[in-house]
């Protein structure tokens, strides 16, 4: 039994320095982003000899961060929102609705799946473009669009174990089937539309080639700032890193508080 | 609900709607403007296959999609090691397994196009001033030449990904009955023995989600490439997703890059569908 402990140990110890090797880029990032030009020069491993805050001021005027982390939350807020209301009913319906066709529907969703974003990109903004869409609004109806597929398909999965004896006992009390899908159904979906918001946030949230071929400059979110950020100072580790930085930590903010939903929401989205 | 009442159509419009303008109309409209000299505005005639044709003897375009599909063979297989690694190491009974699932998944939000910058640094300075310190000439010059690049590319992708995929196969290692894996060690098997006929079996269908997920992911690859490499050097590091990106948008040749995207679709829902049919075999077999 010793003998199986002392096993045990060694392995977590392994485990433990995988994790800080793991964790090195984000170390490496961080010192370095507290550094002089000069310093970063002569040493990269080593804690800066002293903090030096410009890098972090320069950057956070030029990303113009409150305003692109406004419009990172505005459009992964809205986009997130819309995709949960109107998959959900998607889902619903679909659900409840045991015909051909509606099971032909949700294999057109499912199978849409399969095309790549490349595939559609250059229709897809030539065509918004003719419609004057090429803006906020369109891309959130863009997010609909590409979004909605694995969304309609989990809250499909998680209609199986809601019984129809609810929906029915609800008529019958004279409920109409918005009054039943709002206030019967939906509340019970909870838990999958805490997955399906996770997985949509962190895919809009991230999302870079899309908003870039649609929003002007003024709204742009923050991967689009670190892009035209990092390519105005290639080379000036110092600035670069400060503003990869400042970019991340909304991120790690979130995830700390919320690593347990968000670990298990990605396993529920990608088992099933 | 049934197809002629009207709340089936009202609760699924907003989304059926979304699907056509966004992926159906745009879909068989890019299908249809491959055949044409469309310039991104109007079409004026159908040139029938003189893209596709273009297309096959396009040097660039070939090498974009040969270095695409070993990029994606070589980040499976090592993602796929490391994810079942690290589930089983993350699954053992230990004070900091959860700190340990916490890391390792920590790099999957975040974007990939922060990544590919902050792994810019790593391979360029960090491996340089490395190399230089240790005297190592292999760490210098990375990005530098095809090779670097696309073991960064590798390096990077699997990093990101692994936590992923950790936690989709300890979805799968968690259900395996703990009083089977018991009973083996009372009969006395060894612990590869275990891994080789009760745990390896057991997480086999994972392969194949996560499979799947790399496979097509790893194909789609774009804003890592665009982030870390650039594509260079000489575009030699370039892959499928940019290289219709920058046909598109920086040479402005849209029909062509419509026809590179019609063939980048066949390749993928090729990957696709052999897969599923695999699946459904394998499920068969059963």
């Amino acid at each position: 039994m010793k003998k199986s402990k002392r096993k045990l140990y060694m392995i977590e110890l392994l485990g433990l320095l995988l994790a800080l090797l793991w964790l090195s880029p984000f170390y490496l990032m961080i010192v370095n982003a507290f550094k002089t030009k000069r310093e970063i020069f002569s040493g990269v491993l080593g804690l800066p000899k002293e903090l030096t805050t410009d890098n972090f001021v320069k950057a956070f005027n030029d990303l113009d961060f409150f305003k692109s982390l406004f419009n990172s939350v505005l459009i992964t807020v809205v986009g997130v929102g819309v995709i949960i209301i109107f998959s959900s009913m998607a889902g619903y319906a679909l659900a409840r609705n045991k015909s051909k066709l509606s099971g032909i529907i949700l294999l057109v969703f499912v199978a849409a799946m399969l095309i790549p974003f490349q595939s559609v990109m250059i229709p897809l903004v030539s065509l918004f473009g003719k419609a004057d869409m090429l803006n906020r609004p369109g891309l959130i109806l863009m997010y609909l669009g590409f979004g909605s597929s694995l969304s309609i398909f989990l809250y499909h999965g998680a209609m199986t174990g809601i019984s129809n004896s609810m929906d029915e006992a609800a008529i019958i009390d004279g409920a109409n089937k918005f009054q039943v899908f709002w206030k019967i159904i939906f509340p019970l979906l909870k838990p999958i539309s805490v997955t399906v918001g996770i997985l949509n946030v962190i895919w809009i949230w991230n999302d870079f080639l899309l908003p870039s071929l649609i929003l002007a400059d003024s709204s742009a979110t923050i991967p689009l700032k670190m892009y035209l950020f990092f390519g105005q100072y290639t080379k000036q580790w110092h600035l670069a890193l400060a503003g990869l930085t400042i970019a991340v930590i909304p991120v790690i903010i979130g995830y700390f508080f919320a690593q347990k939903q968000i670990i298990e929401g990605v396993s529920e989205g990608a088992v099933k | 609900m049934r197809n002629r009442d009207l709340s089936f159509w009202l609760f699924i419009m907003p989304v059926l709607v979304s699907l056509c303008l966004v992926i159906i109309v745009p879909f068989i409209y890019g299908f249809i403007y491959s055949f044409t000299n469309w310039n991104g505005l109007v079409a004026t005639e159908f040139i029938g296959f003189k893209n596709y044709i273009t297309l096959f003897k396009d040097e660039e375009f070939r090498a974009s999609i040969w270095f695409t599909t070993k990029f994606a063979v070589t980040s499976v297989i090592l993602l796929n090691f490391l994810g079942l690694g690290l589930a089983m190491l993350v699954t053992r009974k230990m004070k900091s397994s959860n700190f340990m699932r916490t890391v390792f998944f920590m790099p999957n939000l975040i974007g990939g196009l922060i990544l590919g910058f902050i792994w810019q640094f790593i391979f360029i300075s960090v491996f340089g001033s490395l190399g230089d310190l240790l005297g190592i000439e292999a760490l210098t010059g990375w990005l530098s030449t095809t090779a670097t690049g696309f073991w960064g590319l590798v390096i990077l992708t699997s990093w990101q990904m692994a936590g992923y995929i950790m936690i989709i196969y300890i979805a799968y290692l968690e259900n395996i009955p703990k009083d089977l894996i018991e009973a083996a060690k009372i009969d006395g098997a060894s612990s590869f023995q275990r891994f080789r006929n009760i745990t390896f079996p057991l997480v086999a269908p994972a392969f194949t989600v996560s499979m799947f997920l790399t496979l097509s992911g790893s194909f789609k690859i774009y804003d890592q490439n665009l982030s870390l490499t650039n594509g260079g050097p000489y575009n030699s590091t370039q892959m499928a997703a940019m290289n219709i990106v920058k046909t598109a948008f920086t040479e402005n040749k849209m029909a062509y890059a419509q026809s590179q995207a019609v063939i980048f679709f066949l390749i993928i829902a090729f990957v696709a569908v052999t897969q599923v049919y695999y699946n459904k075999k394998r499920e068969v077999d059963l």
